[in-house]
Order: C-alpha cells, then structure tokens, then sequence
C-alpha cells in the first residue's frame, strides 16, 4: 500500500518536473537562437544552418553596431533617458509615498482620493497630446523624463510598504530626538526602504529603457530619438543600418550581414535588461505581492 | 451660536492640520502637480469630443456640436471592422493567454526541487524583460519566409515556406503566441503569491484524509486563488477595447491591415497623424464607456454568482 502511493507521487513529481522543464525550454530557445545567430557566420544563419549553437564564430555584427552613428546616438539617449528618468521618478514617488503613508496627513484621504482616480479615468492619447502640445513639452531633451514622472500604482506599492514595514514608533523616537519630517524621511525612511526602491528602479527603469511609444508622439528630432525608435526601423520595417562607407567592403557582405547585425543589435538592446533582473528578481516577486493588497 | 463654534472649530482644525503637515504636503508636492497637469487637465480636455475643437479656441471654447463626432463614427465604414478586429483579438487573448499564467503557477507550486524551481522561474520570466520593439523584431526575423528560424524547420519537414507577416490570416496567431511567450511566466508571480497564502493546515488535514496531490490541487489550491483568477479577469474585461497599442502597430502592415486595424491604431493614425482631434477624441470616449460597461456587468455578474467582485 505504501509502495504504490509511493509510485504514484514519483510519477506525479515526474510529470510536473516535465511540464517546467517544457515551460523553461520554451523561454529559453528563443534567446538562445538570438545568441548564437549573432554570432555566427552569416551564411550559416542566413542558409537556415544555425538552428541551436553558433555555426563558425565570427563577430561581425557587434563590429558593425559599434560602427553606427545611430545605434550609437539611440544608445546614449536611452541610456540617458534611464538612469535620470529613473532617479527622478523614484525619488518622487518615494516622496509622495512616504507623505501618504503617514496617517496624521492632514486631508490624507483626499488626497489619495485624487490620485487613485487617475487610475481609472484618463484622458486618452488625443488630449494628452494636446495639453503635452500648450505646456510647450513638445521635443525637447527632457520631455520624455517629465511625460511618465510618476506611477500612481507605484505611489501605492511605496506607501503600503512604508506603512507596512517601518513602525510608527521609530518615527516617534526620531521626532522625539528632533528630526523634522525631512529628515525622518531622508534620514530614517530612505535607508529603510531599499527593497521597495530595488522594486521601483526596476519598474521605471524597464519602463525607459523599453518604451518607444512615447518618443514616436512626442519626439521629432532624430538626434533625442531613444534606442527604440532606430531599433523598430532596423528590425521592424527593416530598414539598412546607416555606417560609414568603410564599415563593410561591398553591398553584398552588406546584405549578406543583414541578418545576423540583426541579431546582435538584438542582444545588445537586450542585454542590459536581462542582466539585471535575476539580482532583483526576489524584489519584484515582492513588489507584485504588495502591489495585490491594495486599498 | 452653536454653529457659529462649530465653523470656528472647523476652521482651526484646517489652520492647525495644515500647518501639521505642510512638510508633508511639499513631498506631495510634485506628484501633485504632476498628476494634476498630465491627467486632470487631459480629463478635462475630453469634452472636445462634444465640440469642434480648434486649437486657437481651446478645450472649453471650440463650439460646441453635441454628438456628431460619436454619430459620425457609429455611421463609419470603419466603424464595424475596428469593433470587430479590437473586440476578437481580446477574446483570444483571454481564451488562450489567460489560463497558462495559472497553469504555471499551480505546477511551480508543485515542484519538489527549490533549486529547479527557481531556474524556471527565472526562464520565463526573461522574455518579459525584452521590449516590445525587440519582441517584433524577432517575430518579423524568425518569420521571414527566406531566413527565419520558423520556415527553416517547415522546409526541414519538407513543406513549402510560409509567409507569415504577408497573410492576414496568420496576424492574430502570431500576436496571441508572442504574448504567451512575452507575458506567462511574468503573469504568473501574483498567483504565485495567492498560492503561497493558501492555509498550510488545510493541506495538512487533506493529507491525514488521504487526499492525493491532484486532489490537493483541484479542491485547495484552486479553490484558494479562485478570488485573485477572479478579480483579474473582471480588470481584463475592463481593458477590454484599450489593448496594448505597440505591438498591434508594430506588427501592422499593408498586408495584414484588414485584421490588424483596432480602435487605438486608428485613433493614432487619424486623431494625432490625420489632426483629427475631436473625432477621436469622441472614439476614445465611446471606447471608456463600453470598458466600464463590460467592467461593471462582469463585475455585477461576478458578485451575484461567485461572491467575489472588484468593488
């Protein structure tokens, strides 16, 4: 009798180790094609003879990247986009999530009234655009920084967590010793609130880093344009990579280089991103779970 | 008299509350201005939808034309099409993406090796980090009908190449699997979550009754995140006509167009390309009206049979 229900939860464990390992191959294949495509020998990624590991090494492609006043350009903007957006977004929602997590807030329910309701009612695109338009935010170097300021949600995640996890008492003690509230909340807060500011780095951060919506509305100049905006004419409406003239010897290696540039471009856009979330990934399992209880 | 404390009272209570927390109101300050500047003037600014907007004018000074602009876009050729496109790729994404975030949950939950289970977790949930621009990019590479990934293994089985992004019926295959990839593992953590609250002395007292772990499954752990499975597909049915612009634009082309056109592609392409501003403005407004509709009656719907309901 032990025996067989013994039998049956290996079977059962085998199955479920099978279905994970189908569910994590099938994430996984893709990048790994990615990968090797890049950098292997362009004829054997354009014959169809890359299929899982690199064929030939040949790196090629990252050299050609390298060589793109473009790429380069989208690169910097992004980069730039990211860290100052990113600061400047956590830094304000830290801010408003402290003060909403205080219950002596004068007004405190008011006040949370009027953001939560941005939540549900927006708007839309069109007179978005039009106010963007008037306030003169039209292409400028830091439109795209002030256009996504602060996450409502994210406001709400931070005071749940601020009111979750750092007592009352302590603020007391501090107030006792004579810290005003800007300085419980630069001295006490900030450095008592790491994990929800990995979590808030990581949300806005990938926001940035990713977003090209709004540059498309909101950007003409191609010289502010984000990574984005070039990959999707690279990738997307597969438009050549703009190098100088000694980038490549003749227009045949050109095309013959199209794809696996393709794919390193790829990798290099992406790479960024997938690097850092494993380190944060305890965070934002975290972040989702206070991000549940709302209210 | 009376009264005439009260007020008094009141007042003080005002002075001296703000006067409490007027530090506190500085830290609000520029999440306050912020919200007040990109999302109520915006929200003030739809009743363009009722006027002819001219930008000389402004928001409440264009004259005001009722509802032609709604009339309008109800009487338009495009109008049952872009219903139509907008409405079924939803319907497919809550029939086939769904499910699996929960699927995956139930069986993470499952697995006896930590170490294993947390490689996987770590897997899927990668493609979320990768933008929905480098997502097309690779869907247009793997699908090319000379180069891609996709054709090779359909010439391998000795079958004819497709021409995936040149066919409009293959569009709503290729968005729905892409977002499966994307988004399953991501989706995943917050049932996830509402597992790892389930009672353990429940499990404990199926198992001291015999029950197996597919039985466990079933009768606890689904049972147990049935609330949060809930709660999420009424939010779904809200965002119902508002889907993620960006990948249907992205993946659009002249080929796939007839299928590929939805309510925000085309409020983009007339409203901010084509300056149509009230007329598309009205769209959006007829768009949040049929999201809270369906939010309210799956809502309604929800509470009278599950007992589980938004608000």
């Amino acid at each position: 009798m032990n025996k067989k229900v013994y039998g049956s939860e290996k079977i059962f464990n085998m199955a479920i180790n099978l279905i994970l390992l189908l569910f994590g191959l099938i994430a996984l294949y893709p990048l790994i094609f990615v990968v090797s495509a890049s950098v292997s020998d362009p004829t054997a990624v354009n014959s169809g003879r890359v299929t899982l590991l690199p064929v030939g090494f040949n790196l090629k492609g990252y050299q050609a990247i390298l060589k793109s006043k473009w790429i380069i350009t989208g690169y910097r903007n992004s980069l730039f986009y990211t860290v100052s957006g990113t600061v400047l977004n956590v830094t304000v929602t830290l801010m408003a999530g402290y003060a909403l997590s205080r219950r002596d807030l004068y007004g405190r329910r008011l006040i949370t009234l009027f953001m939560m309701f941005t939540m549900w009612f927006s708007g839309g695109i069109i007179t978005t655009y039009l106010v963007v338009n008037k306030i003169g935010l039209y292409n400028k170097w830091y439109t795209l920084i002030l256009i996504g300021l602060v996450s409502v949600y994210n406001v709400i995640i931070t005071r749940s967590f601020i009111s979750g996890s750092i007592p009352m008492e302590l603020q007391e003690a501090a107030r006792i010793d004579g810290c005003n509230d800007f300085q419980i909340f630069a001295r006490l807060i900030i450095p008592l609130s790491k994990p929800v500011t990995a979590i808030l780095c990581l949300y806005y951060g990938l926001g940035h880093w990713n977003s090209y919506f709004n540059a498309l509305i909101y950007l003409k100049d191609k010289n502010m344009q984000p990574l984005q905006i070039f990959l999707r004419e690279i990738l997307v409406q597969n438009e050549t990579i703009h190098m100088s003239s000694d980038a490549l010897d003749s227009l045949i290696e050109r095309a013959l280089m199209a794809q696996t540039m393709k794919y390193s471009l790829i990798v290099v856009a992406s790479l960024p991103m997938l690097m850092i979330y494993p380190f944060l990934q305890k965070f934002f399992v975290k972040g989702v779970m206070i991000g549940s209880v709302k209210g | 008299m009376k009264r005439e404390k009260t007020r008094i009272k009141n007042n003080l209570s005002f002075v001296l509350g703000v006067r409490r927390s007027w530090q506190l109101y500085l830290l609000l300050l520029p999440a306050m201005v912020y919200l007040l500047i990109f999302h109520y003037v915006p929200l003030y600014g739809i009743q363009i939808a009722f006027r002819d907007y001219s930008p000389g004018l402004g928001f409440s000074e264009s004259p005001f034309v009722g509802l032609k602009h709604f009339i309008y876009f109800m009487k338009s050729p495009q109008f049952a099409t872009l219903i139509k496109n907008t409405v079924s790729l939803n319907v497919l994404r809550l029939v086939f993406c769904f499910p699996f975030p929960i699927f995956l949950a139930l069986v993470l939950n499952e697995a006896s090796n930590a170490r294993f289970q947390k490689l996987v977790q770590n897997l899927t949930y990668a493609p979320h980090f990768i933008s929905t621009v480098v997502l097309c990019g690779m869907i247009v590479s793997f699908t090319s009908p000379s180069t891609g990934i996709i054709n090779t293994f359909i010439q391998a089985l000795g079958r004819k190449p497709i021409d995936f992004m040149g066919q409009e019926s293959w569009f709503r295959p290729i968005y729905i699997l892409s977002d499966m990839w994307k988004d399953t593992g991501w989706s995943s953590i917050i049932y996830l979550a509402a597992l790892a609250g389930i009672d353990l002395s429940l499990h404990e007292a199926a198992q001291i009754d015999g029950a197996s772990r597919l039985q466990r499954i079933l009768y606890i752990n689904i049972p147990g995140i049935s609330a949060t499975i809930i709660i999420l597909l009424i939010m779904e049915f809200g965002r119902m006509m508002s889907l993620g612009f960006e990948k249907v634009y992205l993946l659009q082309n002249s080929l796939n167009l007839p299928v590929s056109e939805v309510i925000s592609t085309y409020v983009y392409k007339t409203g901010l390309l084509g300056a149509k501003f009230s007329y598309t403005t009205a769209i959006d407004v007829f768009n949040s009206i049929i999201n809270c509709g369906l939010l309210l009656i799956v809502n309604k719907i929800s509470s009278r049979v599950g007992e589980t309901s938004l608000f």
